[in-house]
């Protein structure tokens, strides 16, 4: 695509017949920048390619390689899929983010995954607040062929996930996958509305829920360290998506929330269709950055 | 969590005691931090180095006002320059025969449905004009539903859903019923889509084609990082965007997305998101967003006052 197909033209121009000397490295953090990693994280990955080939004669392919690996590296231990565990009757996953973020898609395409693999899901439209959030889920379990649980528009989102934890326990299904209304990180009610709501299931279960998904747009920018920080202190995360990497923004902010927080990466989102989850390869996705394949 | 940019001065501040002009050194080295700031605010880069290169043209051989220190001095240059960049503040254009329209465009989940009905609201409440809004995006599921609720909470119009309807037929109907209902204006709003989706851009400009809207908006995300560049210039290249609009910036983001977008459409930034009610729609002020950027309302406030 666009930005990284940018990025690797960059590098080329740069680096042919070119000694990796300070103005080279710049430039290079640069386009790590460019690729949001952020500045430290670009001064970071740069230095570690500086560290052992600094003023040597470097072709653009061994460059983008060489980062490409620093940065699969970083990635590798949180390429972690979800996997619901058989003993949970049913295996309860939260999925929470900010606005607008792909979070009730990817339930939708995470339900078609886990249906495929022969599992029943059950769908909680725990998005009592936005218009039409119920029915764009409803639709999703049509597509899925999973059962929604919800409420009328305005009503109170704990109760709702608690009605549907144990109606999916009553049914022993597989997973519930509860959709949640997207909130800012910044606001203090929204966010104490989502820790009633993981209260209210605690209730029901102390083991509920099994995992807390964040769902992370591709095409934000530094904001993203906000967003894990402050979910991950109120909703203790579990583990992230990343969505819209169809587009022309790369994600690299990832590189940087994986050396922080070490959460898991479960899968990416590469499109609006049920079929669009991959799951999330390291060195697929550092190679995509570097505009290599 | 971000290091304001007057912390990140401090130092600088500290070594630029000399009074008189200022220097090309000095300049650089407090620009270096401006960079790095702009950079955390998600400005794009080449839009970072354009703009530091104007900066420091302006500010090379100025002399320092008596009050202050020569990096404050510097700071306010960046402020002002970034005001300047940011353009100033516009009314949405609705000066063409009613009903005037108005399409709404941009990538998946920026808050284009939610902004139609908050301008809707706007120009109903403000201008106490009669507003028809229309649903284009037949591919979200229940997005067509979700713009008729708050066409309902908005207490405006709403064109009835046709299932199976193509876009360009669902406005060139929403004009139709505009005419005939006497609506002011109609607001069309589009399905999310990429910048780099042929099929679906071709699809909206020839939404554009038939109904020539007399305003364009971009809606984008205040959260948007380096590829606000990128999503900008194509829209505008591939749609002509005559203004934008910045959500979400109720948020914590920095929101340089909106210097980036700013910087390569040239195209007026028209309101902010502020919320997801729909009362929630600010028009634009450039001193706030440039102060946000800069992560440092504070140091702006005391250089004014100096
Ligand atoms: N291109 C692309 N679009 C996506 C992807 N995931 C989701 N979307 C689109 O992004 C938009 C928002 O997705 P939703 O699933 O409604 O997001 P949400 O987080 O549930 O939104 P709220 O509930 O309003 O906070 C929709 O238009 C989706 O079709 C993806 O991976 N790629
Ligand atoms: N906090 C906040 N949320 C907003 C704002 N504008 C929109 N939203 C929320 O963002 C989410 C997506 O908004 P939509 O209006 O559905 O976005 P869209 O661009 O129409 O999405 P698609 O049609 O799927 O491309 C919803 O949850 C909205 O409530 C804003 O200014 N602030
Ligand atoms: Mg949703
Ligand atoms: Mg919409």
């Amino acid at each position: 695509s666009r930005s990284s197909s940018r990025l690797s033209q960059g590098i080329t121009d740069l680096f042919t017949k070119r000694k990796l000397d300070e103005a080279a490295l710049e430039e290079l953090e640069e386009m790590l920048i460019a690729a949001d990693l952020g500045v430290t994280t670009a001064a970071r990955v740069a230095a570690l390619l500086a560290k052992s080939r600094f003023d040597q004669e470097i072709s653009p392919e061994e460059i983008k390689s060489a980062l490409a690996e620093e940065i699969a590296t970083v990635l590798e231990p949180v390429a972690l899929p979800l996997r619901p565990d058989p003993a949970n009757k049913p295996h309860v996953v939260l999925v929470v983010g900010v606005n607008g973020s792909g979070k009730t898609t990817t339930i939708g395409k995470l339900a078609k995954s886990f249906r495929d693999q022969g599992l029943s899901v059950t769908l909680a439209a725990g998005d009592t607040f936005r218009a039409a959030a119920v029915e764009q889920l409803k639709v999703w379990g049509e597509r899925t062929g999973s059962p929604v649980i919800s409420r009328d528009q305005g009503a109170d989102a704990a109760g709702l996930a608690f009605d549907a934890l144990k109606e999916a326990q009553a049914r022993r299904d597989d997973v519930l996958l509860i959709d949640t209304a997207g909130r800012l990180q910044n606001k203090t009610d929204l966010m104490a509305e989502l820790e009633k709501i993981i209260r209210v299931l605690k209730r029901q279960d102390p083991m509920v829920p099994h995992d807390v998904l964040l769902v992370l747009d591709a095409t934000v920018g530094q904001n993203a360290h906000s967003q894990v920080e402050i979910f991950r202190n109120i909703t203790k995360v579990s583990g992230l998506v990343v969505t819209k990497l169809d587009g022309t923004a790369k994600g690299g902010v990832l590189v940087a929330l994986a050396e922080k927080f070490k959460l898991p990466v479960h899968a990416i989102g590469v499109g609006e269709g049920i079929d669009d989850l991959r799951p999330f390869e390291a060195k697929a996705f550092a190679r995509s950055l570097m505009g290599l394949d | 969590m971000f290091e304001s940019l007057s912390s990140r001065l401090g130092d600088v501040f500290e070594r630029l005691k000399r009074r008189g002009a200022l220097s090309e050194t000095d300049v650089s080295e407090a620009l270096r931090e401006v960079r790095v700031a702009l950079l955390e605010a998600d400005v794009a880069l080449p839009v970072v180095k354009d703009f530091i290169a104007s900066v420091k043209e302006r500010a090379v051989g100025q002399d320092v006002v008596r009050s202050i220190t020569p990096g404050q001095m510097v700071v306010k240059i960046v402020h002002d320059c970034l005001v300047e960049t940011l353009g100033t503040a516009e009314d949405i254009n609705l000066a063409a025969a009613a009903p005037v329209p108005v399409l709404m465009v941009g990538l998946q989940g920026s808050g284009k449905t939610t902004t139609s009905a908050k301008i809707a609201l706007r120009l109903k409440t403000l201008d106490k004009k009669k507003v028809l809004l229309a649903s284009l995006d037949i591919y979200r599921p229940a997005a067509q539903q979700q713009l008729e609720i708050l066409a309902r909470q908005a207490d405006v119009g709403s064109l009835p859903i046709l299932m199976g309807e193509k876009p360009v037929a669902i406005a060139r109907r929403a004009m139709e019923m505009g005419r005939r209902e006497g609506y002011d204006v109609v607001i069309l709003d589009t399905a999310g889509r990429l910048h780099i989706d042929e099929a679906l851009m071709a699809e909206v400009a020839e939404v554009r084609d038939a109904v020539t809207p007399t305003e364009t908006l971009l809606v984008v995300d205040a959260m948007t990082g380096q590829d606000a560049v990128n999503l900008a210039r194509e829209f505008n290249e591939k749609i002509g965007v005559t203004g934008m609009v910045l959500t979400r910036v109720d948020g914590d983001a920095r929101g340089g997305a909106a210097l980036s977008m700013r910087a390569v459409t040239g195209r007026p930034i028209k309101f902010l998101g502020a919320g997801e009610k729909l009362d929630a729609l600010e028009v634009f002020h450039p001193d706030r967003v440039a102060g946000r950027i800069l992560g440092m309302g504070d140091v702006v406030s005391l250089v004014e006052k100096a």
